[in-house]
């Protein structure tokens, strides 16, 4: 996970604001599943370090989306009403307008291993190794029936 | 100059570690060189948080999007199917899932059988010990009795059906219909040093348990303890010749850049069946303009990837999602040859458990399953845990127009041209992609599936490389002979996937080191005339 905090990213103010506002568009807060948006403060400083190789691309996404948010609605796109801003977020989405796909697989990224989201799924708050997973072996006399069927392979 | 070897390797993957092993109790001097590094099992993403975005990464199967060091660049913009590959000490089985199935008898004689391609020169008995050699070495789990094969006898039981696997079974007994416990490279028992399988989820991503049988931890601890040498970060630029028109050596950069000539009595090419040809194509001379070993013309040409369809259903109850091993059981169903399909030969399903938190979301995200803000939290749910579903390998058969040639003007970081793709889906791949879609929605509702997602061909999915070099007993049709010796340099040998003259429906990591094995045995056999 990402150490470095939000302030010290590439990214602009406005293009942060921006950021966030789209991120929290994509994924809100929930209180029904007790669960942080993806501009939760921590998570949001994960997605800012992650996306900073990927700077060029997504601040041209941002820009496009400050644009589309201007030209509709006369106004600033983290300024805009929840509804609006994931319609515009889709919108910009269905474009592929070039950083967008980026931006939303690291948004992906970076809540979904959140602790917080992690553990309203039922998982925990872990990598894989060293622990790993149970898993059931499961019923092998399903196989009976394909035993009783006989060979299939042709010869040659 | 280095000193002179005996058998100079270039590529430590799967078949460079197999055949380095295989001729190491020769007590020959013998140097592998490998432009990628020994791995760090524990560094492998499974040991972090971000393991499923490392996916996307550094540990991305994509040269392209990993652009590691070790990496070489491929123009594969004229193909709708992409390379896969990974450049270290293991080669690709350091990413691959371990699905480990042998070829059919069927396989090495669609020629005879069907009319098209061509008939290879071995067959499935010529492979069969070394299949069994290789399987004691890679250490292979399974079941025994499987009626899509010829018997084998697996080292190790089978990894678990888990609830995805009990539940997908169940919809092909409905339809009576053939699966079976696959085959697999992962130790389900503690192994020749490594430690069974701790279900960690993310086995394409390396294996930090060392459960999956990379070479790296099967083949090269034992080759390197019998006296082979490895050199790690030498990217080999061409292979030289010498006045005879034998192989004299190769030219390679070692990891600080500097170019070294190491001269050596046999050369054997281990690169994959994209950097095989891209290497052959590079070592030009007087006496090879066209590259080295390529009198037939063929170097880079056949080209064949396997054809991916990815279903994978919706299912209303929780299963094994993140958990396990991503492979549990296959269907070979629809592999044998049935005209009645529209299509000759076949394809295996291969039934994947499940997938990570973020697959899950960007699956449903992308798909337009899971909407962006309000509804988000309530839709992931229903997906999370909750798919499971296969994958069709559809056989590629060769056609000369699909090839690997040298981009005029992308370089790897050493200046060496980089391999360019032009490939295309013959109609026949359509058509069996499309059956394969089709037949695994059918199997997916019987098990219980309420949706079905699918995504034919897989784009990203050229993860099987083979044919650009292939094997056969005409110097004017093939590249190398029946036991991989080059028709054109009685010195050269090659060992990997692009010597495939067809390529099944099956992944071909297990064929690719029987094959290995068994070049390796014939060149013991024919020790003193080796160049006769």
């Amino acid at each position: 996970m990402a150490t470095t905090i939000a302030s010290d990213g590439p990214f602009t103010d406005n293009e942060r604001r921006s950021l966030l506002a789209l991120v929290g568009a994509v994924i809100p807060a929930s209180a029904k599943h007790a669960v942080p948006g993806a501009d939760d403060p921590a998570i949001a400083a994960d997605i800012v370090a992650t996306a900073r190789p990927h700077h060029e691309t997504i601040a041209a996404a941002l820009r496009h989306l400050e644009s589309m948010a201007t030209q509709r609605f006369d106004t600033g796109y983290a300024d805009l009403d929840p509804a609006s801003r994931a319609r515009l977020a889709r919108e910009l989405t269905r474009s592929r307008f070039a950083g967008v796909g980026t931006l939303v697989t690291i948004t992906a990224q970076c809540y979904y291993r959140d602790d917080r989201v992690m553990r309203s799924l039922g998982m925990e708050a872990r990598p894989p190794f060293p622990q790993g997973f149970d898993i059931p072996q499961g019923d092998w006399s399903l196989l009976d029936p394909v035993k009783r069927r006989g060979r299939i392979y042709k010869g040659a | 100059m280095t000193d002179p070897v005996d058998v100079l390797i270039v590529g430590a993957g799967a078949s460079g570690a197999a055949v380095a092993w295989s001729l190491a109790e020769t007590r020959m001097r013998i140097v592998c060189l490998e432009q990628g590094d020994w791995m760090n099992p524990l560094a492998y993403p499974s040991t972090g948080r971000d393991w499923e975005a490392r996916a996307y990464g550094d540990m991305s199967i994509s040269p392209n999007r990993r652009q590691r060091d070790a990496d070489y660049p491929v123009n594969d913009a004229n193909s709708p199917i992409s390379v896969a590959n990974f450049n270290a000490v293991g080669g690709s089985t350091i990413l691959y899932a371990g699905h480990f199935p042998r070829f059919h008898p069927s396989d090495f004689r669609v020629k005879t059988l069907d009319g098209v391609a061509d008939d290879w020169p071995i067959d499935y008995r010529t492979l069969e010990p070394f299949y069994a050699e290789n399987d004691r070495m890679m250490g292979t789990s399974g079941l025994a009795g499987d009626p899509a094969y010829p018997p084998k006898e697996p080292v190790m039981p089978p990894v678990p059906l888990g609830h995805a696997g009990g539940t997908i079974a169940k919809g092909f007994n409905k339809l009576g219909w053939h699966w079976w416990p696959s085959d697999t490279a992962i130790a389900t028992e503690a192994y020749d040093g490594r430690d069974k399988c701790i279900n960690l989820g993310a086995c394409g991503s390396g294996c930090a348990q060392g459960a999956k049988a990379s070479t790296d931890i099967t083949y090269w601890p034992h080759a390197v303890r019998a006296g082979v040498e490895v050199r790690t970060r030498c990217r080999v630029r061409e292979i030289t010749v010498n006045g005879d028109g034998m192989a004299s050596g190769v030219a390679y950069f070692d990891g600080d850049g500097v170019e070294h000539f190491q001269p050596a009595e046999v050369v054997i090419v281990a690169c994959n069946g994209v950097g095989t040809p891209r290497l052959l194509l590079n070592s030009t001379s007087g006496r090879f303009p066209d590259g080295i070993a390529n009198s037939s013309g063929l170097v880079g040409r056949n080209l064949m990837f396997h054809p991916y369809a990815s279903i994978q259903g919706i299912f209303d109850e929780p299963l094994d999602g993140y958990r396990g091993p991503g492979v549990c059981i296959w269907s070979q169903e629809f592999y044998e040859t049935d005209r009645s399909r529209g299509f000759v030969r076949g394809y295996t399903y291969e039934i994947n458990r499940g997938r990570g938190p973020v697959a899950t979301a960007l699956t449903g995200m992308f798909g337009g399953r899971i909407p962006f803000g309000e509804g988000h939290h309530d839709a992931y749910r229903q997906l999370f845990n909750r798919i499971a579903g296969m994958v069709g390998i559809c056989e590629d058969l060769p056609e000369e127009h699909n090839t690997v040639t040298l981009d005029p003007a992308l370089t790897d970081g050493h200046g060496i041209p980089a391999p360019r793709i032009d490939y295309a889906l013959s109609e026949n791949s359509r058509r069996m992609l499309d059956h394969a879609v089709a037949r695994a929605t059918e199997a997916l509702e019987a098990a219980g599936a309420t949706d079905v997602i699918t995504e034919a061909p897989i784009g990203v999915g050229g993860w099987h490389l083979m044919g650009t070099a292939r094997m056969g007993t005409d110097p004017e049709r093939s590249v190398v002979n029946e036991w991989g010796r080059s028709h054109d340099v009685r010195n050269l040998f090659i060992v990997d996937g692009s010597i495939f003259v067809t390529s099944a429906g099956v992944n071909p990591t297990r064929t690719i080191q029987a094959l290995a094995l068994y070049i390796a045995d014939a060149m013991k056999q024919r020790l003193a005339n080796l160049f006769d």
